[in-house]
């Protein structure tokens, strides 16, 4: 029979599979960080389990840390809490944890493709909803809830219904200053974001397979804002080079044979999705959200749109709602909207190669004077490779703030918050309202649009800006 | 995990689409490590004012809705982040059900493990249900599991489906760890066979 790549992965780690009950799918990896996982470790305990799987569990710190000077005291003291359970629970259960002061800390998505520990066909799960991340390299990743993440831990398997494939292929050459950040959040756009509910999503096409491999993370880590469980992209020889020599990667002869069973994975020739979805490339513009979620959002071009021309009057009435907190009127052209702030981070866009993007556009510029911003890492090794490229050079010159790794003002768990009313250009995933703090306002933008606006301070289509 | 055989209760509307998961329970609240306490913060930022009071505005803040265990909800209900807070926040603050057009898949996982039950309907059925609660006050509708069934006062049934194994748990209260464990010779074989 002809398989999809889901289906593939799907099979081969099934346990337990009987028709009357939900299949037991076996879990190669499990990623913990210090938010979802205090009250699973606590179950465990509670009931005597223990972790059936230490060597496949690891653990880092990144929701709540500060990105500040760390070696400071941590001021916000449940934070602090919070961090030393992880700490002792990784301990107690002997699971290897990259803590605030490891040179491997970082965002769990960043830091597992990484060290290598995301590779094709595993199955991986952490208690985050953007472990569909590492679907990039072919691995079928999805975000769990704590009571999962105990399950996990004490049993390394997971109670799970097989989810409906979708195809979503983006075909042609993306038109200049049109990033992976727009891919996806065109493809938001234009399904919605339950447009993916029970689904695992596989993207295919030229321009898919153009991407780098931290392209292709950006745009399965926005998998789960279309409602999907997972993002995957078959693996292909950028998948393998990218994984060699990587620390958890298998090394030498192991990596070869590695490789030729990763060949086996991609989606066979005839096999057929639940659903298929086809884009081109050259339709696709500069994205900029103007509402309250990732699916409401337009081109840079565009304008806010008229709530009384949506369909629904629940639409409408969700159009006018975001539009009221979002302090935005009707037809007002995206380019005239001004930030107070700019933040380039999170596990959507705070790798190297974001990190050098923005760069390039900030080189020999100014952040407007009306604008704070800040360039948040998202690993230590993200970091320190930045720096050693001169990056931080770069932006600190051009005004921003240059901190520590972390998930920071993706979702200000920690220091790092918006005040009401304030508007921030985001490389992050979410818009929700008080996301990035109470009353804050987000517009999500690709790492290139995100540095434009930091020296205009509105909006700019990057097209015209760099050109 | 409380058994769920049927429930009878208030219902509240609540006519928002799309509520994701950061605003039934906001980040703020997510760095407790114990499993409670997270009523008295559920959908904060609505349900209260700036200087901390109760906002009069938000439904559930309307008198007439004070002990409602049944939300009335819009399609995607629970999107966004996997925050298992958030099925422990409604429950807490002694929501049973929550009927729906849609959710979304990760937290509607969540809700059965924590003995909230997720009800899909028609999004007509939830738009008159929904009219109905507004219309009329101390509206309530009879929850059955076994029998699959909404029953609103005037004697209309309406029937909706649960996967049998999310029936099973919830009805007898499963721990599915426990259940998972039963199997544990399979995951055995299952290892030693990959090599893992
Ligand atoms: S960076 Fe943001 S989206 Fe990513 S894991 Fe951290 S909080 Fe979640």
């Amino acid at each position: 029979m002809k398989k999809t790549m889901y289906e593939k992965i799907w099979d081969a780690h099934l346990v337990r599979a009987s028709a009357d009950e939900v299949p037991i799918l076996y879990i190669d990896t499990h990623l913990v960080h210090e938010v979802t996982s205090p009250q699973a470790f606590e179950g465990l305990r509670l009931n005597n389990r223990k972790v059936r799987r230490p060597d496949l569990t690891f653990a880092t710190m990144d929701h709540n840390v500060p990105t500040t000077d760390r070696s400071l005291p941590i001021k916000d003291q449940i934070a602090a809490k919070q961090m030393e359970t992880l700490a002792q629970n990784c301990a107690e259960f002997d699971i290897p944890l990259y803590d605030i002061n490891s040179p491997d800390q970082g965002i769990v998505h960043v830091i597992g493709p990484e060290l290598g520990i995301t590779q094709p066909g595993k199955t991986m799960v952490c208690g985050d909803s953007h472990t569909s991340t590492h679907g990039a390299l072919g691995a079928l990743a999805f975000g769990i809830g704590t009571s999962e993440i105990e399950h996990v831990l004490a049993t390394q398997c997971l109670l799970q219904h097989k989810s409906e494939t979708f195809e979503i292929r983006v075909d042609g050459t993306l038109p200049y200053g049109v990033t992976a950040k727009d891919i996806i959040l065109s493809i938001i756009g234009h399904i919605g974001i339950d447009g993916g509910n029970g689904t695992v999503i596989e993207y295919t096409g030229s321009t898919i397979r153009s991407l780098s491999i931290e392209e292709r993370m950006t745009v399965c880590n926005m998998t789960i804002e279309a409602g999907a469980r997972a993002g995957m992209i078959a693996p292909d020889d950028a998948t393998y080079e990218y994984i060699a020599g990587k620390r958890f990667a298998p090394k030498g002869e192991a990596f070869d044979k590695a490789v030729e069973q990763w060949k086996q994975l991609p989606t066979d020739d005839g096999a057929t999705y639940d659903r298929t979805l086809t884009l081109n490339a050259a339709d696709i513009a500069p994205q900029v959200t103007w509402g309250t979620n990732p699916g409401m959002v337009t081109d840079v071009t565009g304008q806010v749109p008229n709530p009384a021309d949506m369909q629904s009057t629940d639409e409408k009435q969700a159009a006018e709602h975001a539009l009221a907190y979002m302090g935005l009127r009707p037809g007002t052209p995206m380019t005239d909207i001004s930030v107070d702030r700019v933040f380039i981070g999170s596990c959507t866009n705070s790798r190297i190669s974001d990190l050098r993007v923005a760069a390039d556009v900030i080189k020999g510029r100014q952040v407007a004077k009306t604008v704070n911003a800040m360039v948040v890492p998202g690993s230590q090794a993200v970091k320190r490779q930045a720096e050693s490229e001169g990056l931080d050079e770069v932006f600190r010159a051009a005004g921003f703030e240059w901190r520590e790794a972390g998930c920071s003002m993706c979702l200000g768990m920690n220091p790092d918050i918006l005040m009401p009313g304030q508007r921030c250009a985001s490389t992050s995933n979410r818009n929700f309202e008080g996301r990035q703090g109470k009353g804050g306002r987000t517009h999500l933008v690709s790492p290139q649009m995100a540095a434009a606006t930091a020296v205009t301070g509105h909006f700019v289509d990057i097209r015209e800006f760099t050109s | 995990m409380e058994a769920f055989k049927e429930h009878d209760g208030l219902v509240v509307p609540f006519d928002r689409i799309n509520v994701d998961t950061d605003q039934i329970i906001p980040k703020q609240f997510l760095k407790r490590i114990e499993r409670t306490g997270f009523g008295e913060f559920l959908f904060y930022d609505w349900r209260y004012l700036d200087n901390g009071d109760s906002n009069p505005e938000f439904v559930l803040n309307h008198s007439r809705y004070v002990g409602a265990s049944i939300l009335i909800a819009g399609i995607n209900f629970g999107c966004g982040s996997s925050r298992e807070h958030a099925p422990w926040a409604l429950q807490q603050y002694g929501f049973k059900v929550i009927l729906a057009p849609s959710f979304a898949d990760i937290f509607r996982n969540n809700c059965y493990k924590n003995g909230i039950l997720p009800i899909t309907l028609s999004a007509e059925i939830i738009a008159a249900i929904s009219q109905r609660a507004k219309n009329t006050e101390g509206y309530r509708l009879m929850v059955n599991l076994e029998e699959q069934s909404v029953v609103c006062p005037d004697g209309t049934v309406y029937t909706y489906q649960i996967g049998d194994f999310e029936k099973y748990c919830m009805l007898n209260g499963l721990d599915e760890i426990g259940w998972t464990l039963q199997y544990e010779a399979d995951i055995t074989v299952y290892e030693n066979h990959n090599r893992l």
